[in-house]
């Protein structure tokens, strides 16, 4: 199986790449989310 | 959250049976062998990264015209998202590049417009974070936005108008260029996959800037 590696590689780097930027956006959209229940929560005890 | 789940489970299953075509269904090539399989990530990303910008060109155009936020929030969505398609054909090329072609790059017309292209809509990202007032920083980056868009169809034509390391086309390429039936269907298959993934970060990114946009909103009732 000639070249095995490198397209193992090309595919892990691929995926990778996708599966990070799904997770970096999940966690800036949960962090933002957070952000706001507790700016609601300031407001409301104001 | 429901929705996002099940959005991201439907795009695995599309990308799941896009791997088995590239592996299992198309043929093997007769001179390159195994190697050639990372076609069927490397083109279809290309031609996802070109749509993203184009969406992106869309979105630029539609905030100039009508300095309505949403068509901003679509901007940088689909600038990030076709920023991640052509890291993956930038990774993906010269891995393929190296064993058949005995070098990691080539600086053919194909190759550097495609680094210039990464390079734009990098700048385009950071030109957002220079400015903190959402109107004057969504104007300035739609403007660049336009232009940096001029090399997506340099980018796409390259390869037809100019002699290059990287092969002639071998899709939309007309005559005395083509796949194999099996090769072009899972070459499609693959790129349908890729473009459900690109719709569902674009709308992941996209719900992002408009909690972004509540997040300031809060904030200022908040002070």
């Amino acid at each position: 199986m000639k070249n095995l590696s490198s397209v193992f590689a090309a595919y892990l780097l691929g995926w990778a790449i996708f599966f990070g930027y799904c997770v970096s956006v999940g966690v800036r959209l949960r962090s933002l989310g957070d952000e706001i229940e507790r700016l609601k929560k300031q407001l409301k005890s104001k | 959250m429901k929705r996002s789940v099940f959005g991201g489970l439907a795009v695995l299953a599309l990308l799941a049976v896009a791997g088995g075509a590239a592996f299992f269904y198309a043929p093997a090539e007769r001179t390159m062998g195994l190697i050639q399989r990372i076609f069927y990530l490397h083109a279809p990303s290309g031609m996802t990264a070109l749509v993203a910008f184009l969406i992106c060109f869309i979105g630029n155009l539609g905030y100039v015209f009508s300095r309505k936020e949403h068509w901003d929030w679509l901007g940088v969505s689909s600038a990030e998202v076709g920023l991640v398609f052509c890291s993956v054909v930038l990774v993906t090329g010269p891995i393929w590049a190296h064993p058949v072609w005995g070098v990691w790059w080539a600086w053919d017309a194909r190759l550097t417009l495609t680094a210039v292209l990464w390079l734009l809509y990098v700048s385009y990202l950071l030109l957002r974070t220079l400015t903190e007032e959402p109107g004057r920083r969504a104007l300035a980056s739609a403007v660049y936005g336009i232009f940096a868009f001029l090399d997506v169809p340099l980018v796409y034509m390259s390869i037809r108008w100019w002699r290059t390391q990287h092969p002639q086309p071998v899709v939309f390429g007309g005559r005395g260029s083509g796949l194999e039936p099996r090769m072009r269907l899972a070459m499609f298959v693959f790129w349908a996959a890729l473009l459900a993934l690109m719709t569902f970060l674009i709308w992941l990114r996209y719900r992002l800037e408009a909690l972004r946009a509540s997040a300031a909103a809060v904030r200022r009732e908040a002070e």
